[in-house]
């Protein structure tokens, strides 16, 4: 599996099938077992990488937001920049507000996450990663804890940051979302990829019985 | 509570599953729950002991009243102070030695994990008054720094000797507080690129003060109500003036209670309104999470 550049993937496949460890390896969460992972040049399944370095490159986003609950919105923003990068106040906090701007959430910036709803705390998080300026944003089915309503706001804010060119590779479970915005689809079960291809012949041509029998029980 | 669901019976099984382990809060919520016209009372049983005793001694009413109007300045200002000062500097030497001894048992070195482990261990149960027998009888009456030398008071070495288990409690306090924080926390940080100590000291701990504070009160009321015991080592404080009081009156029987009855009211009337405090703190955390 290459991922290039400003590319866009998904990654699908009934629960349980490795795609969440998938990409927790790619930012070292998790211990890569065997096989080998590269990111611009970083060997992620070294043991002997320096983790820290690799994880300012890359950009995560959980299911469960995960927002540091005794912060504002803006704090939780600023924070990493702040305190990993030792990047001046006055720069970050014009870069944090106007990354809160980018994710439609103006006028929000002195509300903890508690008064947030989940959308609205989703999209605090996407700006957090966002403040490291990742080379690489992951995606852990950002979607799947989300009220449906808010759920529309969440897959707008990462459509526009995959059309801004940033290299974003998602776990989800929304397949229109997915058809919409990935340049590559890649179908795994129990631990390996059984299809991938891009989306229209993904969706409409797929070939493996298994990625039949899926997509039959989804869509 | 999201759970309010009107059970209709009360089977056992029906209830909601509740952890029902040790009450980090049980001497607080003892104490809080009790009336709060305890103290008066308390102070009235004492005012009369000397009208009930009359009968049986020399000493009249009128002589035990006098004789506690002429001590109590004294024994407030020589002998509960100095109780107060004792457990304010062995709160903040256990607070401080314990939250370090806290951070250690969960650090990622097994080492220190251990060895905090094997001091928590050691001084969490262990009883009190040998603890203070050791250090009191250990340490140095007089320590060299740079060539001077400073002498140790008597008071400064229970402090020492109460604070070891005030450390190895409050460490404990502060390692549950760190594993209730979701270890999701730790991977959002982690993913963040902060370092394993960052992620302790800025996100994890912040989080966890307010819930550590009642738990915190609770030891220094239990520690507070236990300082008399640096009397048998002779540190001045408030039961040690006490004696020495009814000695200089002639040791008579009578005026047991009046004295001892005044030191019981006055450690009441100091750590009940921290019990309730802690309570209502317990409270208002409990909602906010």
């Amino acid at each position: 599996m290459d991922i290039m550049k400003g590319e866009v993937i998904c990654i699908i496949g009934p629960s349980g099938s490795g795609k969440s460890t998938l990409i927790r390896c790619i930012n070292a969460l998790n211990d890569v077992q065997q096989g080998t992972i590269t990111l611009e040049g970083y060997d992620v399944h070294d043991p002997k990488l320096d983790k820290l370095e690799l994880r300012r490159k890359v950009g995560m986003v959980f299911q469960q937001y995960n927002l540091f609950p005794h912060k504002t919105a803006l704090e939780n923003v600023m924070m990493a920049p702040l305190k990993v990068l030792k990047e001046p106040k006055a720069e970050v906090e014009v870069r944090a507000r106007a990354l809160i701007k980018k994710v439609r959430l103006e006028g929000k910036e002195n509300a903890y996450p508690g008064e947030l709803s989940g959308g609205q705390q989703q999209r605090v998080a996407i700006a957090r990663s966002l403040a490291m300026n990742p080379n690489v944003m992951l995606f852990d089915e950002v979607t799947a804890a989300l009220d449906p309503e808010t759920v529309k706001e969440v897959l707008l804010t990462i459509k526009e940051l995959a059309t801004d060119g940033m290299t974003c590779i998602l776990v989800t479970h929304e397949m229109g979302f997915a058809r919409e915005v990935a340049d590559h689809i890649y179908f795994t079960d129990k631990g390996v990829i059984v299809e991938h291809g891009a989306p229209d012949t993904f969706f409409d041509n797929a070939s493996d019985p298994r990625t039949k029998k899926f997509l039959g029980q989804i869509l | 509570m999201t759970h309010s669901s009107t059970a209709p019976t009360d089977l056992p099984v029906m209830l909601p599953a509740t952890y029902r382990g040790p009450d980090a809060l049980g001497y607080c919520r003892w104490l809080a729950a009790m009336p709060v016209w305890a103290l008066p009372v308390m102070a009235g049983l004492v005012l009369i002991w000397p009208t009930l005793v009359h009968a049986q001694t020399v000493y009249s009413t009128e002589k035990i009243m006098g004789i506690m109007a002429k001590w109590l300045p004294l024994l407030i200002t020589k002998g509960f102070s100095m109780n107060v000062v004792i457990s304010f500097f062995t709160m903040l030497l256990g607070t401080i030695a314990g939250l370090l001894l806290g951070v250690g048992r969960v650090s990622d070195n097994r080492y220190i994990r251990g060895f905090s482990w094997l001091v928590v261990q050691l001084f969490r149960n262990s009883p009190w008054l040998v603890l203070l027998f050791i250090v009191m009888l250990t340490l140095p009456f007089e320590i060299r720094v740079a060539g001077t030398y400073f002498s140790v008071p008597d008071w400064m070495k229970a402090v020492f000797g109460l604070s070891l288990p005030i450390m190895a409690n409050i460490a404990e306090i502060v390692r549950g507080a760190i594993q209730s924080v979701p270890s999701a926390q730790w991977e959002a940080a982690e993913s963040l690129a902060f370092t394993r100590r960052q992620i302790l000291w800025q996100i994890i701990l912040p989080q966890c003060f307010k819930r550590m504070i009642p738990p915190w009160m609770n030891w220094y009321a239990i520690m507070t109500m236990a300082t008399p015991l640096v009397s048998l080592l002779g540190v001045t404080e408030l039961v040690t003036l006490s004696r020495q009081a009814m000695e200089a009156e002639g040791n008579n029987p009578s005026l047991l209670v009046p004295f001892y009855g005044f030191a019981l009211i006055i450690f009441f009337a100091y750590c009940y309104p921290i019990a309730r405090l802690t309570m209502r703190l317990e409270k208002k955390f409990a909602v906010k999470g």
